[in-house]
């Protein structure tokens, strides 16, 4: 009680004498960093995910073959969780005479949870988003099929046994396959119409889906629950099975957010403990009188301990209102620039986060030389010159190393990258103190030959020996996580926008019988098209696996669904296309034209765990093929360009019947074209992409908003790391302004001195930053964002010539009045 | 005065003696070896006795005060303080012995900054975790002339004021021993005297033992006896 009241007491006299500026605004700081990233982070990804959440329809998808329990949407609704059913399965339509295969969609009302569906007045329009789904009697036929059998609004349509009036003209809805096992048409219909056409008689192939939305964490739960209680033939989906360039987007953006908290945590934490250093540094006289007077060591503890948790209360709520209020007005800033729909609300998740890492890093920070104050001898009184006797290493760097190895892991989980992140941190850190150790040695040396201002300036440097030394580890640090995550932001930004160039394609087409190939190639680029490369398409099934059949493989193999054994698209061709990347084995060259080889994507060979030099067995029309495995390729699937998992030598499978595939792009209004194309070529699939286009674009511009705000965060992180260095060594500096300044000194004599003192260490500190974060980037992009790394001279530029600027300005600025205080009030004082 | 290298056992733990020390000796490492700050230094200080330290800088005084005060353990040697020996406390121990029995004045004032002149008072009886210590300060701060001056802070009082704020904060505990270590040493003459002055008088009220570090040969011919030191040694 009695150490509360003298904490408290002595708090308020100080915090209105502004002893405690910089050690509030470190904190302060430190907390609205975490907690803003924190709300950013929570908010825009929770936006990502419901923009991505679209594909699906859904936050999650069950699918059948069997009906689905009433039990699960009943349970769903007692979570407070939206449902709705949609039904799929393959009929012929008719309009009059003419039928057409085409996948039905029988959806209830609520579809879609998620996403919208684009409808017209006639086919290949611009869609507009529907009101609801079609009512009873209705239905909503896309282009394609229209285009098929010559129907318009207005036709009657024979489903099965039922007959249904067309009234809109589906443009696109948004869990329309991505993949091409679809290749019919589709069509959106009431589910009340299903049993009028009596299409579902045992036996016939009906997927049945259950679609279900609302909460995060109800959602969560919810899957969880999902999957404990499915059946055995019941599939789960979420978001990140929905797209691959959504969930790669998704993935690095969380990724790089991820690793930008753990910068803001850790320039945050280097800022605390300047603080603290300072703070003890100026209490150590006190903590000497109170034992003097007879204050035990635990009182003066339990006081400085008291102290700081009161300035962490404070600094906490302040934090995390600075926070809160900044990234609010980030986001209603920009909200406009990006067509955001309607944010969700924060969770209360990131101001816990935000309170448990900020007391971990002042636990971790500020609590060591806080123990170190409460061990300064009482002698102290009398013989200024005492300090208290150092740390035992464990105790002085233990609690900060903990706390930075647990954010770490933290961030990164995987044990290796750990490794090799907690190495590289421990290998800068050093190398930043032998050069700090190394340039106080040469400053030394230098002080003899430089004029009066660097002299004062330069002789610093090696006078405050271990503040130096300290002072160039924290900008170093700093500088370097800044540095670090800029690159990383342009590489991820630069690479978002390689993935969605303007004149990405938007339609695909599929099923161009060979003969008419050249034909709809030449029709393509009359029509201004922009195409991509022509690829042949064979559907094939594997059977066996260096001659024992598939169905002998392990469970677990092949996938829960059977995804590698299950019927494959396969092509051929001669040239490895940009977005694919051979990992093992090598691509094959003319000589190896007509050989029996084939080369697999890295996802069909993990789930069939085969190597190069395996033999696999195809059946291809009944014909068994066999062929050995040349190479593996990692493809990027987010290019937009057709791909496949299974690609052969040229001269193997051209004599098999099969069809080719493209994609091109269209500009927005070519529905004449698309009309006359599916006539010309009544054979074709058309895939129009531009909804999931547009999907994808929305996702990435949010993810590059998060990931720009979140670098704001780390800014200011940074800035306060400079602050608080420059503010822990103000007394001193004040005192020997005050004493130049009474031996002679003008004030710009001082002034150059301090920026002499300050430019060399920013730009030591910016140039040994610029090593680490080019080392950094260079492991992280290719290892860790799993991107290309392009090495670049501005992060060079930026971190010597900013740095010294920056340091030298923040010295400046912080050191100026102290410079422009009368020297007599200084050395009374 | 005894500065006998060996008294007996008896003299030692005489009840009159307040204050005895036993051969003690200070060392310290430096670079050309180990310097002997104190050199086997005796003495006995009885009840209400009043002893000044003198000898020129470098004597050695100071680090006698802070041995002889607990605030620094001997190399070699003992010191009883009421009968208890220093030498076997720890850290603690001493702090409490000197919440309870102790006061100190500096020739830097010492005084908390961030505190006003009435809670830099009342400091030493709140951690002695004595009641009323609000008064017993004010009380205090009478005494030495500034209850004018209760709520100013250490920088808005002069040297002369804050020196006598730190000699309340001496009295306030009603210590058996007051130590002081050159306590007109940052003031002018004519202040440093009235200080002087204030600090006798508040020393023969309230019959405190004083032990007094001083270059002021005025202020040293005030005391009852002085122990004059060079090298380390009493002369």
């Amino acid at each position: 009680m009695r150490a509360l009241r003298l904490a408290l007491r002595t708090l308020a006299r100080e915090w209105r004498s502004g002893e405690l500026g910089v050690l509030l605004l470190a904190l302060i700081v430190a907390v609205a960093a975490l907690t803003g990233v924190g709300f950013l982070v929570s908010r825009i990804s929770a936006a990502v995910a419901l923009q991505a959440s679209t594909v699906l329809a859904a936050d999650i998808r069950l699918g059948s073959p069997q009906p689905l329990s009433e039990a699960y949407f009943a349970e769903a609704e007692r979570r407070g969780l939206r449902s709705s059913h949609s039904t799929n399965l393959l009929s012929v339509v008719f309009n009059g005479d003419a039928g057409q295969l085409t996948n039905l969609a029988a959806v209830t009302a609520g579809y879609p949870l998620r996403g919208r569906v684009l409808v017209a007045g006639e086919p290949f329009a611009r869609g507009a988003p529907a009101r609801g789904i079609p009512a009873p009697g209705q239905v909503w036929p896309d282009s394609k099929l229209l285009a098929a059998i010559g129907g318009r609004v207005g036709s009657q349509l024979s489903i099965g046994t039922a007959s249904l009036t067309v009234t809109q003209v589906l443009i696109s809805r948004p869990d329309q396959s991505g993949t091409f096992a679809e290749l019919a048409p589709n069509l959106l219909m009431n589910a009340a119409d299903l049993p009028s056409t009596h299409l579902i008689q045992p036996g016939s192939r009906v997927s049945y889906g259950g679609l279900f939305a609302g909460e995060r964490t109800r959602i969560d739960d919810f899957k969880a629950w999902l999957t404990a209680h499915k059946g055995p033939g019941e599939r789960l989906r979420d978001i990140t099975e929905a797209s691959p360039q959504i969930r790669n987007a998704v993935q690095r953006a969380g990724r790089f957010l991820s690793l930008a908290s753990l910068v803001s945590v850790l320039l945050c934490a280097i800022a605390v403990a300047m603080a603290a250093r300072a703070y003890v540094r100026r209490h150590l006289d006190t903590v000497a009188l109170l034992k003097t007077l007879g204050a035990t060591r635990s009182f003066t503890l339990t006081v400085s301990v008291l102290q700081l948790l009161a300035l962490a209360l404070a600094a906490l709520v302040c934090g995390a209102a600075l926070g809160f209020l900044a990234q609010e007005w980030l986001l209603r800033t920009i909200r406009g620039l990006l067509a955001v729909t309607e944010l969700p609300a924060p969770s209360l998740t990131p101001l816990a986060i935000g309170f448990v890492t900020a007391i971990a890093v002042l636990a971790g920070f500020a609590l060591p030389p806080l123990l170190q104050l409460a061990r300064v001898p009482a002698l102290r009184v009398l013989r200024r010159d005492l300090g208290p006797p150092p740390l035992v290493v464990l105790l002085a760097f233990g609690p900060a190393v903990s706390v930075v190895l647990l954010l770490i892991y933290w961030v990164v989980p995987d044990a290796r990258l750990f490794g090799y992140f907690t190495a590289a941190l421990v290998v800068f850190v050093l190398a930043l103190t032998l050069a700090g150790l190394a340039i106080v040695a040469l400053a030394g040396r230098l002080r003899g030959r430089v004029g009066v201002a660097w002299r004062f300036g330069v002789a610093n440097l090696s006078r405050r020996r271990a503040e130096s030394v300290v002072q160039l580890v924290a900008f170093g640090t700093g500088i370097m996580a800044l540095l670090l995550l800029s690159i990383l932001r342009d590489d991820l930004n630069g690479d978002w926008q390689r993935t969605l160039p303007p004149n990405l394609p938007n339609y695909f087409f599929i099923n161009i019988p060979p003969a008419v190939r050249e034909d709809f190639v030449r029709f393509l680029a009359a029509q201004g098209a922009r195409t991509t490369r022509v690829l042949p398409m064979i559907r094939g099934r594997l059977t066996a696996i260096n001659a024992r059949p598939v169905e002998a493989l392990r469970p677990g193999h092949g996938g829960e669904e059977g995804f590698a054994t299950r019927e494959q698209n396969l092509t051929w061709t001669s040239e490895l296309g940009p977005d694919n990347r051979i990992i093992a084995g090598r691509w094959w060259t003319a000589e190896d034209f007509g050989k029996p080889l084939v080369s697999l994507a890295t996802e069909f060979q993990e789930a069939l765990g085969v190597e190069v030099g395996d033999r696999l067995t195809f059946d291809i029309a009944g014909e068994p093929l066999e062929a050995r495995v040349a190479s593996i390729r990692k493809v990027k699937w987010d290019t937009f360009q057709p791909n496949f998992f299974i690609v052969f030598a040229p001269g193997v499978l051209e004599g098999a019947a099969g069809t080719y595939l493209t994609s091109a792009y269209f500009a927005p209004g070519a529905a004449r074209s698309l009309a006359q194309l599916a006539r010309r070529f009544p054979s074709v699939s058309i895939f129009d992409i531009d909804e999931l286009l547009a999907q994808v674009r929305s996702v990435l511009d949010k993810a590059a908003l998060a990931v720009e705000s979140v670098f704001m965060f780390t800014l200011f992180a940074g800035l306060t790391v400079l602050l608080a260095a420059v503010q822990s060594s103000r007394d001193e500096r004040r005192y020997e302004s005050a004493m130049l300044r009474t031996l002679g000194a003008s004030r710009a004599t001082v002034v150059q001195g301090v920026l002499a003192e300050f430019a060399t260490l920013g730009s030591l500190a910016g140039l040994l930053a610029a090593v680490g974060a080019t080392v950094g980037a260079y492991f992280l992009t290719t290892h860790w964002l799993e991107l290309r790394y392009a090495p670049e001279l501005m992060p060079w530029a930026e971190g010597v010539v900013g740095g010294a600027l920056l340091v030298a300005a923040g010295g400046w600025l912080a050191t100026r009045s102290v410079v422009n205080q009368p020297p007599l009030s200084t050395l009374r004082a | 005065m005894n500065t006998n290298p060996k008294p007996s056992a008896q003299a030692l733990t005489s009840r009159n003696h307040v204050l005895q020390a036993e051969n003690l000796c200070k060392q310290v490492s430096s670079p050309e070896g180990a310097l002997t700050i104190v050199d086997q230094v005796s003495l006995e200080i009885l009840a209400g006795e009043s002893v000044a330290v003198t000898g020129p800088s470098g004597a050695g005084k100071s680090t006698l005060l802070a041995l002889l005060a607990g605030l620094d353990l001997p190399t070699r040697g003992r010191v009883l303080l009421e009968g208890q020996d220093l030498t076997r406390l720890d850290e603690d121990g001493r702090a409490r012995l000197r919440a309870q029995r102790v006061g100190f004045v500096f020739q830097s004032f010492h005084l908390i900054p961030a505190l006003t002149a009435l809670e830099n008072v009342m400091l030493p009886l709140e951690l002695a975790g004595r009641g009323d210590a609000r008064r017993a300060a004010a009380e205090t701060l009478r005494r030495v002339g500034l209850s004018e001056r209760t709520g100013h802070y250490p920088r808005q009082l002069s040297g002369g004021e804050q020196q006598r704020v730190a000699l309340a904060r001496a009295f306030v505990t009603q210590p058996a021993v007051l130590f002081a270590d050159e306590p007109t040493g940052n003031l002018d003459t004519v202040t440093g005297a009235r200080v002087g002055e204030l600090l006798f008088e508040l020393n023969a009220n309230a019959h405190t033992t004083l032990v007094l570090v001083t270059h002021d040969r005025e202020l040293a011919g005030r005391c009852a006896r002085v122990v004059r030191m060079d090298a380390g040694r009493v002369l």
